[in-house]
């Protein structure tokens, strides 16, 4: 009789980390001491606490091992699965050492304050399993909605939950539905829009590779409250793991008939299709994403048509982002009052972030809105590694901005953010210390607008290529004050004249930064002086004179001999002309003689 | 899927298999001491009749193991924890008198004192 789940993350970051042999070990270990009728092994989606996997959690108990590596599964099923000694080394809590007592993972600081939505069932149930998800109350709402609602009854029930858009613009999901609903004719889409493409944001993938089922079960539920009988989930060909989730998925689906002809017997048909992108950046932007469903190069066009007017094929349809998919069947269920409990009052629910950076915490996680971004990263990121000073956030990617310090005690939400000049977008945050230089930091996401822009319009393909060049300036030490001005006005013109979101959010790293830090702009331009040493056109390696005890060790180890100065007699000197700023001499100096301007 | 009854069907079939994942209330959690003592005094037994009676009466107890928890030469020891917290200690146990536990103590609530420490200290 089985007493022990042991389940192993199957996302991608743990995939990375080889979990996959970690299943085969596991079952060759249990049976080698026959307890293979009392442990069974699954795989299973996120949990979050990608930067330490390859993660396993242990049911009843409720115990997750991080970082579990091949040689550590022997020891983990003698010592816990037979002797009942859970392995502490391995344990998620520092706190857990103290005492032998079993804790639930739910009690870890990095838990306590989340709240799983979106991620319910992530990391819980098998996701190449239809009839895990089923056990938790899977297919319930879309049995509910086709047997005892009606269509405006589902748009009404959506609306007023609250829920927005959590794609980034945070656009009202039961308004956007509401115009779908109104458009006549009975030829109508719904799209899955799972084309992420944020640096550092993997959200969607995980809520796919964990819960793929959540997501089908909402756009078929979007079917019907509009009255579409195909749906099309557009992601990009780079999430392999999560395209052949979803793959089982709708086949699974199908072959129990909650996708396809007469569903639970209403006499409402739908299909799900799978459509890959190439990772275009531009192709999550809601028109480009249409054209490329036809088969068209991925090019936004302008708005108004919206596409709940004509989307794809001309005809109305509505986009939604995976997370606010993963949202609607709890939604259903649970009924909008217990959503509009979740949250604030302008943003209900929770939000889903990709925590990166330099933060010690790397993973993914959920927290009602309203939680304040100082709670994320310092309680629940566990803050910056290595004691260095926390400087910014950076969050909504290429279209949002950067927090700093001082705005730490901003609780999370649509409007609270782009009221301090950054934006929710679709979940990456990005943590930045001390050792970030933020005119590089902007300089970066231009760069990937750059490489990204689909060079439709001017103001994007030729403005961004222009800001960037701007940047580059700056980073090189030939900025100037007119730099800075000229940088600013060609952001707001951008801003103003682009034709798409794209294009209109991509100056928002530059102005933000530029906002936040322009001290370290100036630092730049007038001083030419990276205060974070990130700049290499301005840094300069000096030795001091006082401290050089002549041991020669720089000199050793210099790789362009570009320090002259000899053993015992003479002081060591950096010839700035010949230096590349590599930073060996500094690490070889036990002196600290060497220092970096 | 014809109807919701189907999907019920289904529903209640796959929660059998994973009930030690839904994060339900729990009514008991069942503690067996597994250490060298205890497993050479047959507490894996005891521990494995403790799985299948609560599976096959199907009530929402959890059964986990634990280490040496002192008394060895008591073992094999099982503990009862109700929701409050309140323990319940039965020692000197083999696979029959699980299975009372399991059901007198268990599913009915009556806690089985022939078998209890407190009992053996008398």
């Amino acid at each position: 009789m089985e007493r022990i789940q042991v389940l192993v993350c199957a996302g991608t970051g743990c995939s990375i980390g080889n979990s996959s042999s970690l299943v085969e070990k596991f079952e060759e270990e249990i049976r080698s001491i026959g307890l293979e009728n009392e442990v069974s092994v699954l795989k299973t989606g996120c949990l979050g606490l990608c930067g330490h996997g390859p993660n396993v959690s242990i049911y009843p108990d409720n115990i997750i091992y991080k970082g579990v590596h091949e040689e550590d599964v022997r020891e983990i099923v003698q010592e816990h699965f037979y002797k009942g000694r859970p392995v502490h080394r391995l344990m998620i809590n520092e706190t857990d050492m103290d005492t032998s007592e079993i804790h639930d993972v739910n009690k870890t600081k990095f838990y306590e304050k989340q709240r799983r939505v979106a991620l319910n069932d992530c990391g819980v149930i098998d996701p190449e399993n239809i009839d895990e998800y089923i056990a938790k109350d899977g297919y319930t709402a879309l049995g509910k909605v086709l047997t005892e609602m009606t269509p405006q009854e589902v748009v009404d029930e959506i609306t007023k939950s609250g829920l927005r858009g959590r794609g980034g613009g945070g656009f009202p999901t039961g308004r956007k539905w509401q115009f779908a609903l109104n458009e006549p004719g009975d030829e109508k889409y719904v799209i899955c829009n799972a084309d992420e493409g944020d640096p550092g944001a993997f959200m969607d993938r995980s809520i796919l590779e964990g819960n793929p089922h959540s997501v089908l079960e909402a756009m078929a539920i979007a079917g019907y409250a509009i009255g579409a009988h195909h749906g099309y989930i557009y992601i990009r060909a780079e999430y392999p793991i999560a395209v052949d989730r979803l793959k089982t998925a709708i086949s699974q689906a199908e072959e129990l008939g909650l996708l396809g002809k007469n569903i639970f017997s209403s006499g409402f048909d739908f299909d799900i299709e799978i459509r890959l992108g190439a990772g275009a950046f531009v192709c999550g932007e809601e028109t480009a994403l249409i054209q490329s469903i036809e088969g068209e190069r991925g090019m936004p066009n302008p708005k108004p048509p919206y596409p709940a007017h004509s989307g794809v094929w001309g005809k109305p349809t509505i986009i939604n982002n995976v997370e606010t998919y993963a949202n609607i069947a709890q939604i259903i269920n649970h009924g909008a009052d217990w959503f509009r409990s979740i949250g604030t009052e302008s943003s209900p629910g929770t939000k889903v972030f990709a925590l990166g950076g330099k933060i010690t915490n790397t993973g993914l996680v959920e927290v009602p809105m309203g939680t304040t971004l100082r709670e994320v990263i310092y309680e629940i990121g566990g803050g910056c590694p290595n004691r260095k000073r926390f400087k910014a956030v950076q969050t909504g990617g290429p279209s949002g901005g950067c927090l700093t310090e001082e705005q730490l005690d901003t609780p999370i939400g649509f409007d609270e953010l782009v009221k301090l000049g950054s934006m929710m977008g679709s979940g990456g945050m990005i943590v930045l210390d001390e050792d970030n230089c933020m005119v590089d930091v902007a300089r970066f996401y231009m760069d990937f607008i750059v490489d990204e822009s689909c060079g439709k319009c001017t103001p994007c393909r030729v403005g961004t290529k222009r800001l960037l060049e701007l940047l580059n300036d700056i980073c090189e030490g030939r900025g100037t004050l007119d730099t800075l001005d000229e940088l600013e006005s060609l952001c707001n013109t951008i801003k103003e004249t682009a034709l798409c979101g794209l294009g209109q959010s991509a100056p928002n790293p530059v102005l933000s930064t530029l906002h936040q830090f322009r001290d370290e702009y100036i630092a730049h331009v007038v001083d030419k002086r990276c205060p974070a040493g990130v700049c290499k056109a301005l840094m300069k390696y000096e030795i001091d004179p006082d401290l050089c005890r002549k041991c020669g060790l720089c000199a050793r180890n210099c790789p362009v001999s570009a320090i002259s100065g000899q053993v015992g007699k003479e002081i060591y000197h950096i010839d700035p002309e010949k230096c590349i700023k590599c930073g060996n001499c500094l690490t070889a100096c036990h002196f600290g003689a060497v220092v970096r301007k | 899927m014809k109807s919701l009854e189907d999907l019920k069907k289904i529903r209640e079939e796959a929660k059998r298999k994973m009930t030690m994942r839904l994060g339900e209330e729990q009514k008991y959690r069942v503690v067996v001491g597994m250490a060298t003592c205890g497993i050479a005094a047959g507490a894996r037994p005891v521990l494995n009749t403790l799985v299948e009676e609560v599976s096959r009466l199907n009530i929402p107890v959890t059964v986990t193991q634990t280490g040496c928890i002192g008394l060895c030469s008591l073992e094999p020891i099982v503990e009862v924890f109700d929701a409050k917290g309140e323990k319940t200690t039965y020692v000197l146990m083999n696979s029959e008198k699980a299975k009372q536990v399991a059901l007198k103590h268990l599913k009915n609530d009556e806690v089985v004192e022939e078998y209890t420490i407190g009992q053996y200290k008398k």
